[in-house]
């Protein structure tokens, strides 16, 4: 069946959340056209028919019409009815979670996702799920409001960081979505993205066991790990282009002019105290914006990404 | 102007047929005011109610920080000075000028020895280490949102304070313009406006002083 | 000069023909020459040209902010600026095109003008208090600009804690020049609803209340009703900046949600503080132009306070994603679209009184067409976005910052516009060219959609709003707006010309080139200092078409009081000699 406004919504990949919606959008923008054809036409017709012929003109004194005003009222009540019920349907079903869906851990912070599941593995945005079969996303925010937003799912919700919120699907075929934060977060904001990759159930087992238990493999693929999750390279590149803060790229021993005018030679401790006290030594040229991650990474993970950057010579 | 020979009193605006027009409309302003001063009260109450129903332990215990004695006495100075306005008013429509000026003083006098009681609240607080939001110190009793209580306290107070400082501006204001003679039974409305005004000051700590000092 | 003796029920009042002069002597412009005497005046026609002039500054400002905004999303990633400039920029196009634009737009620039006038009034209730709210609106505007040259602003107009109370731009100084604006909204509507009630001249009852003055009684009742919890909200966020208070950060024990609630408790009413003004404007233009009764009086003049009044309790279909109760989602969406139908209804009443009509489009005309057919489109996206699970995909996306543009831009802005035209040669004794007035509206209406039309699309197909950077796929629908944004500034810019021009070259206006009912155009143009010479009477409504201009031009014959009371004068007690 040829719709009119196709075209207006992008292919849906979870007819489990978004079939209810999908169709009502179809119906409230079938009714809405026919409604402002019908406004138009009546615009352009009396303009045309009753326009001035002279400036004495009579019109007929027609103040009112109780009966129409009541049909004006009563079918858009009607309509809005449906329109309140279908939306209302649509909306249980996004917060009705099937018992069998498999559960992710999500946490959004300034500017990225990471996705935490119950094997440990933890991995940042991107999210891998098996087709077919309900997912859960339970989220919270590490600092600000985010908002977890699939458009090929027809699901969003705000990412809090005082409580969990959650949302569900169901991909029925392998392949890709996009992801997008729609709660404005500052700089980088439309830069937090993420994907939804989808795999085959096999293939997913097979891509959950290679992640291992999380916390693996050498300091440097540690430290590889840790700044992706900790969201450090959407501030500092990693190929020498120049974001919010200064690139990872060569940052190892490299010669730093400072806002203060004095220079400093980047060492262990100069990214230990950048990372602990961000504000302590702003280089040149760049913005006191990062947050302190006191607390949040140990000793022995700032490490890890100190032999990571190290690599990046 | 056509129509504009009838003589006009001193206290007349232009733009008014009569005094007793000008009078409902002064009247009818200050109304709308006030109905805009308790929506304004409205938001820290909604405030209030929200954290009350979610902490309701927190407001019992932390309501014990206050003191309660103070508080009565000032709801009582408040009502007191209440009664005094409304005298003023009942003064200035009978043209009582002496009345008028001292009752106006003595609500002022109320109004400071409000505020008064209000500083030795504050500073006996300040010293346990109660300040609002993140400079709260005081450790007197435990709960992890305890300084969340004392900002309201001191938001709603606080605001409220303030409402009592305009106030004892206004009727300064009025006792001034009354030494000079400028009202009667003929023109009282500014008399009448500041009454309103100070009525709905007085009204808020009603409200206040249970809700905050007297949780049980 | 003929006279009539009009009696009633209450009164009997000798009543006598006044004519308007063509050409006046003494207007209210060369009253009092000079720049002090503008600042220091109190009277409400000065005043709300003044508001005039204040308003239309920010709209060029927050004009000229959102070109810089279209041209930056020519291109996916950088075109010209860094992504912190284009944050401060999308946030100061929001506050200023809401707060210091669109709300006073219409009740403070148009109504302080009209809104006496229109009552028979000599001015509103408290001139003073008038002027105050203007210097008030100047000195919130001058906050405003301290933050802009002080680090900027980056919250978005709405302030959304925790964001708005970590972020390292100045924050205080907007939300304080917010608080201190609200009071300038507050005293303009508390000083609307008193003049209403008290200074309508001898025979203007409830019932002969032009629809604009019953629109701007609603705003003004939003106004008092609302504006003070926005006052609240913003001192608490000021406060929450300033001593961590712990109400609305997490970080200190409180509830952004509950931050949301409080927001738009205000925000949501002012949207009606925005277009319910509109709303008077196109029931006053449209029967001038069509030359016919209104149809419906009760239901357009009803409807503006059942939207004010339901329009209170709405604001939570802001917060479908928030994390909000589901009950309280429920309840919200359900009154959402209660709200639909008392706006439904005048849109159908409008279009019943251009029936045969006698239907004249002039350049205020072609804006009320312009409004009817893009509010239309406001409102029915409106629908689709107040229902729950449409919203949950549709929220924060290009369909939302398309439906406001359509129901702010395309409503209140055409509104303004259509009044602007319609009163411009009574406020300035001057007739513009209409001719330009008309090209400029062709450009206006396709300006405006090709700028937003395509927001629907890509917002329908996923693209978040408030975004720096965008993925390829919407690089088209980007590219169109941009185009469009052109187009529409353009057409902006020209009535920006015209206008200035009539006023040095444009031909003299006449007392009611319209030849309008409405009480406003019994005066001079420019009105005289006390708006009329005499104290009108009022036999008849606004509407009457039917009625000969002769019965319109009345006023009191000797000095009387009769103001503000409920004296009916009876039409068919007239005599005329």
């Amino acid at each position: 069946m040829g719709r009119i406004f196709d075209f207006m919504l992008p292919e849906l990949k979870s007819p489990a959340t978004g079939a209810t919606t999908d169709a009502l959008i179809h119906f409230v923008n079938e009714v809405s056209l026919i409604f402002l054809v019908g406004i138009t036409f009546a615009l352009i017709y009396f303009a045309v028919k009753y326009r001035r012929r002279s400036e004495d003109d009579k019109t007929p004194v027609i103040t009112h019409n109780n009966k129409l005003e009541i049909t004006w009222s009563v079918i858009p009540l009607l309509l809005v009815m449906v329109v309140f019920g279908w939306g209302y349907k649509g909306w249980l079903n996004l917060n009705t979670v099937p018992d069998d869906a498999y559960e992710i851990q999500v946490t959004g912070f300034k500017w990225g996702w990471t996705f935490n599941y119950n094997t440990g593995a933890q991995i940042a945005n991107e999210v891998h799920v098996p087709a077919g079969k309900p997912v859960k996303l339970v989220m919270k925010s590490q600092d600000v409001l985010h908002s977890f937003y699939v458009p090929e799912y027809r699901i969003k919700h705000d990412v809090l960081p005082n409580r969990y919120t959650f949302v569900w699907f169901q991909a029925e075929e392998a392949g890709e979505s996009q992801v997008f934060c729609t709660e404005y977060c500052g700089t980088s904001h439309s830069n937090m993205l993420a994907k939804v990759i989808v795999h085959e159930p096999e293939d997913f087992e097979t891509w959950l066991a290679k992640q291992g238990t999380g916390g693996g493999g050498t300091p440097v693929e540690r430290g590889e790990n840790l700044v992706q999750l900790q969201g450090c390279v959407t501030c500092h590149s990693q190929d020498g282009s120049d974001l919010i803060g200064p690139t990872f790229q060569g940052l190892w021993e490299r010669e730093e002019r400072l806002a203060d005018g004095s220079t400093i030679t980047v060492d262990e401790n100069y990214i230990r105290e950048s990372i602990l006290d961000p504000s302590a030594k702003i280089v040149e040229g760049y913005q006191n914006q990062m947050a302190s991650y006191e607390g949040r990474l140990t000793d022995e993970q700032i490490s890890d990404i100190i032999e990571y950057i190290k690599t990046l010579n | 102007m056509a129509n504009h020979s009838t003589t006009h009193p001193a206290h007349l605006h232009h733009h008014f047929v009569d005094s007793d027009q000008q009078f409902d409309a002064a009247k009818m302003g200050m109304w709308v005011f006030l109905v805009n001063e308790i929506l304004f009260f409205g938001g820290l109450f909604c405030a209030y109610i929200v954290f009350r129903a979610w902490y309701p332990d927190l407001f019992q215990e932390a309501s014990h920080e206050l003191n309660t004695l103070w508080g009565a006495v000032n709801t009582a100075v408040l009502i007191g000075s209440s009664l005094t306005v409304a005298m003023a008013i009942r003064s200035a429509q009978k043209d009582q000028q002496r009345g008028l000026r001292i009752n106006l003083l003595i609500t002022i006098a109320l109004a400071c020895v409000f505020m008064v009681i209000k500083a030795f609240e504050y500073s006996h607080k300040f010293e346990l280490g109660i300040f609002p939001g993140e400079w709260y110190t005081y450790t007197g009793f435990e709960h992890p949102k305890a300084s969340v209580f004392f900002s309201i306290y001191y938001m709603m107070t606080g605001v409220h304070a303030l409402h009592v400082l305009v106030g004892i501006g206004l009727i300064f204001w009025i006792y001034r313009r009354s030494v000079k003679g400028e009202f009667s039974s003929e023109y009282y409305t500014p008399v009448e406006i500041t009454g309103l005004y100070w009525h709905l000051v007085d009204l808020i700590w009603i409200f206040l002083f249970p809700l905050l000092y007297l949780i049980e | 000069m003929a006279t009539a003796e009009v009696s009633s029920n209450i009164k009997k009042l000798q009543v006598k023909r006044f004519k308007p002069a063509e050409d006046p002597k003494n207007t209210y412009l060369t009253d009092e020459k000079g720049l002090w005497a503008w600042l220091t005046t109190v009277d409400h026609k000065k005043i709300g040209l003044m508001y005039l002039g204040a308003v239309a500054f920010f709209f060029l400002l927050g004009g000229l902010l959102a070109l810089a905004l279209r041209t930056e999303l020519w291109t996916p990633a950088k075109t010209f600026i860094e992504a912190d400039t284009y944050n401060q920029i999308f946030t100061l196009h929001g506050a200023i095109m809401v707060f210091f634009v669109l709300v006073p737009s219409i009740p403070a620039a148009l109504g302080n003008f009209i809104l006496p006038m229109q009552v028979g009034a000599k001015d509103v209730a408290f001139p003073r208090l008038n002027l105050a709210s203007f210097y008030i609106y100047v000195i919130g505007a001058i906050f405003t600009f301290i933050a802009l040259f002080n680090n900027g602003l980056d919250t978005g107009w709405t302030f959304y804690t925790p964001y708005s109370t970590t972020t390292t731009t100045s924050v205080i100084w907007v939300t304080l020049g917010v608080f201190i604006l609200g009071f300038s909204s507050i005293l303009t509507g508390t000083n609307f609803i008193t003049t209403i009630h008290k200074l309508r001249a001898p025979g203007i009852t409830w019932s002969k209340l032009p629809l604009n003055i019953w629109a701007l009684y609603a705003t003004s009742i939003i106004q008092v009703l609302a504006t003070p919890v926005l006052a609240i909200t913003v001192l608490l966020l000021t406060m929450e900046r300033f001593m961590g208070l712990g109400i609305f950060d997490p970080a200190n024990g409180g509830d952004p949600v509950l931050f949301q609630h409080f927001f738009w408790f205000y925000s949501h009413p002012a949207v009606y503080i925005m277009i319910v003004p509109g709303f008077g404007i196109i029931s006053e233009v449209i029967t001038t132009f069509s030359k016919k009764h209104i149809f419906g009086y009760w239901a357009i003049a009803l409807s503006s306070l059942a939207i004010a009044f339901i329009g209170f309790l709405v604001w939570g279909h802001h917060m479908f994603t928030s994390g909000q109760s589901a009950v309280a989602t429920t309840v919200f969406s359900f009154l959402t679209f209660l709200v639909g139908i008392p706006t439904g209804i005048k849109i159908l009443n409008w279009v019943a009184t251009l029936y045969k009509g006698s239907i004249e489009m002039k350049t205020p005309m072609l804006y009320v067409f312009i409004f009817l057919f893009l509010f239309s489109i406001g409102g029915f996206t409106g629908i689709m976005l107040g229902s729950l699970s449409a919203d949950i995909h549709l929220h924060d996306t290009y369909y939302v910052v398309a439906h406001f543009h359509y129901v702010m831009m395309g409503g209140t802005l055409m509104a303004l516009l259509a009044g602007l035209h319609y009163w411009w040669p009574k406020m300035t004794g001057k007739m513009y060219s209409e001719v330009w007035g008309k090209i400029s509206a062709v450009l206006v209406f396709i300006g405006f959609n090709l700028t937003f039309l395509p927001q629907f699309v890509m917002g329908a197909q996923g693209m978040p709003r408030r975004y720096y950077n965008y993925i390829d796929q919407f690089t088209p629908f980007h590219q169109t707006s941009t185009i469009g944004s052109y187009v529409l500034g353009l057409g902006l810019f020209i009535t920006l010309f015209y206008l200035l021009h009539s006023l040095w070259r444009g031909k003299k206006a006449g007392s009611n080139p319209w030849n309008s009912r409405g009480l406003e155009w019994q005066a001079t143009s420019p009105p005289d200092f006390h708006n009329f010479d005499h104290t009108p009477v009022v036999i008849h409504g606004p509407y009457d078409y039917h009625k000969p201009m002769e019965e319109f031009q009345l006023g009191l014959a000797v000095s009387h009081n009769g103001h503000g009371e409920e004296t009916d004068v009876k039409e068919s007690k007239v005599t005329t000699n």
